[in-house]
């Protein structure tokens, strides 16, 4: 893949992460209190609530996607070569789909009430 | 080493502290500084200092120059921590009584003051700095190619590179990232891509878009601070982002 369409992608995933975070946290801070936000059964409700269980699982998937690409940009700058520039780019590939495949996991089984 | 003191005769009874960094990598990887004291007038410059030693304390001391008027880009290094042309820096404006100079970071050192800027050329050439055009201007029943004072000023200011490397020294990224193709080449591909005659945008777009091209660029802004002729490779790089991106066509 070109780092252009990367690049791209790192830069939608930041732009669409502050946006979903900004709601989250809006969420948090103006349905009820914060400190009552936070409790169990609140918390659990909103992954219980179909369309916040999405956002939440966007806000998953865009994070991980730009953090993970951000690590991959600090590892070839700090060392280069091939092989370990390879080794960086699927190890965080791989590192980005097990944060998100880990945290679906919650959301979906916590969604389903599974807990 | 020892302190030595200039022999020459000069009118001027003000002197300065010359550190100069003197290291051979074939022979040892350290750097040490030798100090002289040097005469100099208001209009002395770093690189008249240098030669003034060079002359009559210490002739070993390796520096490269040649035009000695901020055209040929020969004699960059780091005078007070900041690279500069030594040709262009006087020492007066320095307000300093000590004045160090070493080589620019990120080259290779050949000895003393002077650097290997073979890489910097070889990315240079990458960027095909040329223009790629295939109606020739110099074709029989062919005129040459008209540009609008609009259409020169787009890239007019990024044909001022001297190739003195002082761009790639002060930049950040080059300092960990040795694969970066740097300000200097990434500046002259947009001196071309935005020039109205040139028809290798794409060519060059494909080049600088890799995993060690322009996205490394963390628009610090240090190269334009340093550059002696007054050209801005942040802005050039920042340009040349909106042709990948879209906003340019």
């Amino acid at each position: 893949m070109r780092e252009s369409i990367i690049m791209k992608i790192h830069y939608g995933t930041a732009l669409g992460a502050v946006v979903l975070v900004a709601v989250h946290v809006l969420f948090r801070i103006t349905m009820m209190s914060y400190g009552d936000s936070l409790q169990y059964e609140n918390v659990i409700a909103n992954y219980k609530f179909v369309p916040y269980a999405i956002m939440l699982e966007l806000i998953l998937v865009l994070l991980s996607v730009h953090g993970f690409n951000g690590l991959r940009v600090i590892l070839i700058e700090l060392k280069q070569g091939r092989s370990y520039e390879k080794a960086v780019t699927y190890g965080c590939l791989a590192a980005m789909a097990i944060l998100i495949a880990y945290g679906s996991r919650t959301i979906l089984m916590t969604s389903m009430g599974m807990t | 080493m020892a302190e030595e003191q200039s022999s020459t005769e000069v009118s001027s009874s003000k002197t300065i502290t010359l550190r100069i960094a003197k290291s051979n990598p074939e022979h040892d990887s350290r750097s040490q500084f030798a100090e002289f004291k040097v005469p100099y007038e208001r209009w002395t410059t770093v690189l008249d200092a240098i030669l003034d030693v060079k002359k009559h304390l210490d002739h070993s001391v390796a520096v490269r120059y040649s035009c000695r008027q901020a055209s040929c880009g020969s004699c960059g290094m780091k005078i007070n921590g900041r690279p500069g042309l030594a040709c262009f820096t006087k020492i007066s404006e320095l307000n300093s009584d000590v004045v160090t100079v070493e080589p620019m970071n990120n080259y290779p050192i050949v000895r003393d003051l002077v650097v290997d800027l073979e890489g910097m050329f070889d990315t240079h050439k990458k960027m095909k700095p040329f223009i790629i055009n295939e109606e020739s201007e110099v074709a029989t029943n062919t005129r040459e190619f008209l540009q609008t004072p609009g259409q020169v000023e787009e890239y007019i200011q990024f044909s001022n590179c001297i190739k003195c490397g002082l761009c790639n020294s002060a930049c950040p990224t080059m300092a960990t990232d040795s694969s970066f193709l740097g300000p200097q080449a990434l500046t002259q591909a947009y001196r071309y891509v935005a020039d109205n005659r040139d028809k290798g945008k794409n060519e060059r777009l494909k080049i600088i878009d890799e995993s060690h091209g322009i996205w490394r660029c963390h628009f610090a802004g240090s190269c334009s601070q340093v550059c002696p002729k007054g050209v801005d490779p942040a802005m050039g790089i920042q340009m040349l982002r909106g042709y990948l991106l879209g906003f340019k066509k």
